[in-house]
């Protein structure tokens, strides 16, 4: 196990609200299935959905065999929430820390098992592929500086989303995209990567996410007079309609005049104080503890100020129902992967139940392949690690005279993708983004790197990132200047329809050097549920 | 607003080439009252000095990277904000009682080997098949553990304890809370295996009940309390007869 921080610091840890399983006799299958399709705005493989739908319950029970604290009913079973888009209550929960508890359950786990090793603080800056197969990594030690070849039969991306593409984030600094940039730099296609997710509620300036149990439980959205305008946008499932359209209907409402404004911009008020404080400390700890700690606010007494933020990549590597990319031997899971789950806009509480479901699916598909594989060879693996660390040395640690700084590049390429290709596009936008991230890259050319140490380098690190998430970038960017209609999370102004002849199809992005990726296109899987107009 | 500024000394140390730490101060524009010194520290290598390095990640107090001396005191430097220094300057110096890897940057693989020893997992006589479904357990039940399952790691609680200052053998606050964690939680049985290691000369009975790791830790989780609770259990299997000690 390979991880560029330690496994309990890894994302998510930040995940809140909970984890859709079908748990209860009055839900069904066909609901979270039909819920998660209609949410994604039809762009899920739906034989993916039907599978996926059946096995999360399993792994919520595995999770709690394993000593996950999910909140519980008053009989002892576990407890379901709430949550936008989905018909019924079906969100397993650990109070709002879901993601924290799940994830140190599963490194605590793990520990007990020897035949586990781990390289911590390793960043892997490429894939070993020969031949279109997967052999492993090479890893840049980043306690030592070293380089070293990590070699697999099989390999794992579970590397998580690209946040950090976007100023306004609620992911944190290690989002960076380096599972989707290694598999794309390695061939792999990148699927749906103009997908990227909005969340309603982030927390003005710091992006903090403020969970969507809030609404779960019983939270209103207002506008600053005071309306839960969500009534003209979701009349159906007011605060519970899915993210895309909600982030969309915030957008208006601050374009229209009726947005508060604060020293961080526009924002809404999130209202929980008629829940009381029992059920806020019983459901929502960690909410009011964030707004002690970061605002100074107790939610209980005052409402919380909130605006549509970046959160998760429905994109991601192109892989099929078990993980498997187009490279053999090399699998991805979890926000780095596209397996078809969700489509155009994913619905909360799917990603944790997908981590699970996918990740497991991954693990034993890979551990398939590894029993038949051939071992690598050590002539072709030494060659590629002392090319690959002469890359980087070159290009960074005995890099003079460059001018540049990581940091300017960075928050530019953040601010530009915030300005063009955000809650809404333009072809406009888009063009000219391309153009700005084609002017970083030609910037980034001439980074100055100031830390010539070899110990703790997190200078390379950040320049590593960097690289990667300009190459994601341009995937994003083109792959949405392509899809000339509005589906999910994206809205194009000047495309404002759904078009199910032309675009019911995956976006599945190439590397090419030096050019603008290669853009295929593949049908989605229709099983059960046709297209129908989406509205709530 | 007018340019108020804030000065930052960050510890420096790259054992490469520096015989011992030495502190850098940088002189920084303090440009939102919503500014913390994790804030500080990114505008500083962003802006003055890519050299710099420290660990941070999520910035909402809960993958716990980010903690560090802030003035003395082990905070997640997320989560202290520059309004409560200013306009007095502020030090920023790695985590007490661990070795130093670079400038701020600690080495925390004692607590790794010592996370492990606790046995954190489920540990049961017999393991039920999945297709049985959950564990009963109530949210009552859950609350005798709740608060000792908290723990982010960040290792704030090992940097105030004296005790561990002096002997790094002391199993500590963190890696305690956790056992107990484990043993207090319903579908557990595996308290009789992490005896040996918490029970240890080197386990709780070094602890001298100081009590700041309860009072640095971000998250509320009481390690203290962990500590005397276990002291406690400890000494009861020791007196009473066998026949009441599961």
């Amino acid at each position: 196990m390979v991880s560029k921080v330690y496994p309990m610091r890894s994302h998510t840890v930040s995940a809140e609200g909970g984890a859709a399983a079908v748990m209860r006799p009055e839900d069904s299958y066909q609901t979270h299935a039909f819920d998660t399709i209609k949410g994604s705005d039809y762009l899920a493989d739906q034989d993916v959905v039907e599978a996926f739908v059946r096995e999360a319950p399993v792994e919520i029970v595995q999770m709690e065999h394993w000593g996950c604290p999910w909140s519980r009913d008053p009989d002892g079973k576990i407890s379901v929430r709430p949550f936008g888009g989905m018909t019924t209550w079906r969100t397993v929960f650990a109070a709002d820390k879901s993601g924290f508890h799940m994830l140190h359950t599963v490194f605590q786990t793990s520990l007990k098992y020897p035949q586990i090793t781990r390289h911590d603080e390793a960043f892997v800056t490429k894939l070993l592929v020969e031949d279109s197969r997967c052999l492993g990594v090479v890893a840049l030690d980043i306690r030592t500086g070293r380089f070293d070849a990590i070699t697999a039969k099989s390999v794992i991306l579970a590397t998580g989303g690209l946040g950090r593409l976007y100023a306004f984030t609620t992911n944190g600094n290690i989002c960076t995209g380096d599972g989707m940039a290694l598999a794309y730099r390695a061939g792999a296609g990148l699927r749906d990567m103009e997908m990227v997710q909005f969340h309603p509620t982030g927390l003005p300036f710091t992006g903090i996410l403020i969970t969507e149990a809030v609404r779960g439980e019983g939270g209103y959205l207002l506008n600053n007079e005071g309306e839960r305008f969500l009534k003209r946008y979701v009349p159906n499932k007011m605060e519970l309609g899915p993210r895309d359209i909600i982030s969309r209907a915030m957008t208006t409402e601050f374009e229209e005049g009726r947005g508060f404004e604060g020293p961080h911009g526009k924002y809404m008020h999130l209202d929980v104080r008629h829940l009381g404080e029992k059920v806020i400390d019983r459901k929502l700890p960690f909410m009011r503890e964030l707004g002690r700690d970061y605002l100074g606010i107790d939610i209980v007494t005052d409402p919380i100020p909130v605006r549509p933020v970046q959160h998760y990549m429905m994109g991601g590597v192109d892989a099929d129902i078990s993980g498997a990319t187009e490279i053999a031997g090399l699998y991805a899971a979890g926000e780095c992967a596209n397996v078809g789950l969700n489509g155009g806009n994913r619905l909360g509480s799917n990603s944790l139940a997908e981590c699970l479901v996918f990740g497991a699916a991954a693990g034993r598909a890979a551990a398939e392949h590894a029993a038949a594989a051939r071992p690598a060879t050590a002539n072709p693996v030494d060659a590629m690690l002392w090319d690959e660390a002469r890359r980087v040395e070159g290009q960074y640690l005995e890099k003079k005279g460059g001018q540049e700084r990581i940091g300017a590049i960075r928050e530019e390429m953040q601010r530009d993708m915030d300005a063009g290709a955000g809650v809404f596009r333009t072809k406009e936008g888009l063009e000219k983004l391309v153009e700005q991230l084609g002017g970083l890259r030609e910037r980034f050319e001439r980074i100055k790197i100031e830390d010539t140490s070899r110990t703790f380098n997190t200078e390379i690190v950040a320049a590593l990132e960097l690289d990667f998430m300009l190459e994601v970038a341009q995937a994003v960017v083109v792959s949405a200047l392509a899809r000339e209609e509005s589906r999910g999370a994206h809205a194009r102004r000047d495309f404002p329809e759904r078009d199910d002849t032309k675009y019911l199809k995956h976006t599945v992005a190439y590397r090419r050097e030096g050019l603008r990726p290669q853009l295929e296109y593949r049908d989605v899987t229709i099983t059960n549920f046709q297209p129908q107009a989406r509205t709530y | 607003m007018p340019d108020k500024r804030i000065t930052i000394r960050a510890t420096r140390y790259d054992p490469d080439k520096d015989q011992a730490p030495r502190l850098q101060s940088y002189d920084i524009p303090f440009y939102d009252e919503s500014m913390v010194v994790l804030d500080a520290l990114n505008y500083i290598k962003s802006n003055l000095d890519g050299s710099l390095s420290y660990r941070w990640s999520c910035r909402m107090g809960i993958c716990g990277s980010c903690g560090m001396m802030v003035n003395g005191t082990p905070k997640l430097t997320c989560n202290a904000f520059l309004r409560d220094y200013w306009p007095r300057s502020i030090t920023v110096q790695p985590l007490n009682n661990f070795p130093v890897i670079r400038d701020l940057v600690i080495d925390i693989e004692d607590f790794m080997h010592k996370l492990k020893s606790v046995k954190p997992w489920i540990i049961r006589k017999q393991e039920i098949p999945l297709g049985a479904g959950e564990h009963y357990q109530t949210n009552e039940m859950i609350d005798d553990f709740r608060q000792f399952s908290e723990c982010i790691n960040c290792m704030l609680c090992y940097a105030a304890c004296p005790v561990y200052g002096l002997n790094n053998e002391f199993l500590g606050p963190a890696a305690t809370a956790l056992a107990r964690r484990y043993n207090l939680d319903s579908r557990d049985q595996g308290l009789k295996e992490r005896q040996p290691i918490v029970g240890d000369a080197e386990g709780i009975w070094e602890c001298s009940f100081v009590g700041e790791c309860s009072v640095v830790c971000p998250k509320g989780v009481d390690p203290a309390k962990a500590i005397q609770q276990t002291k406690l259990d400890t000494t009861m299997r020791f007196v009473l007869p066998y026949g009441n000690r599961d």
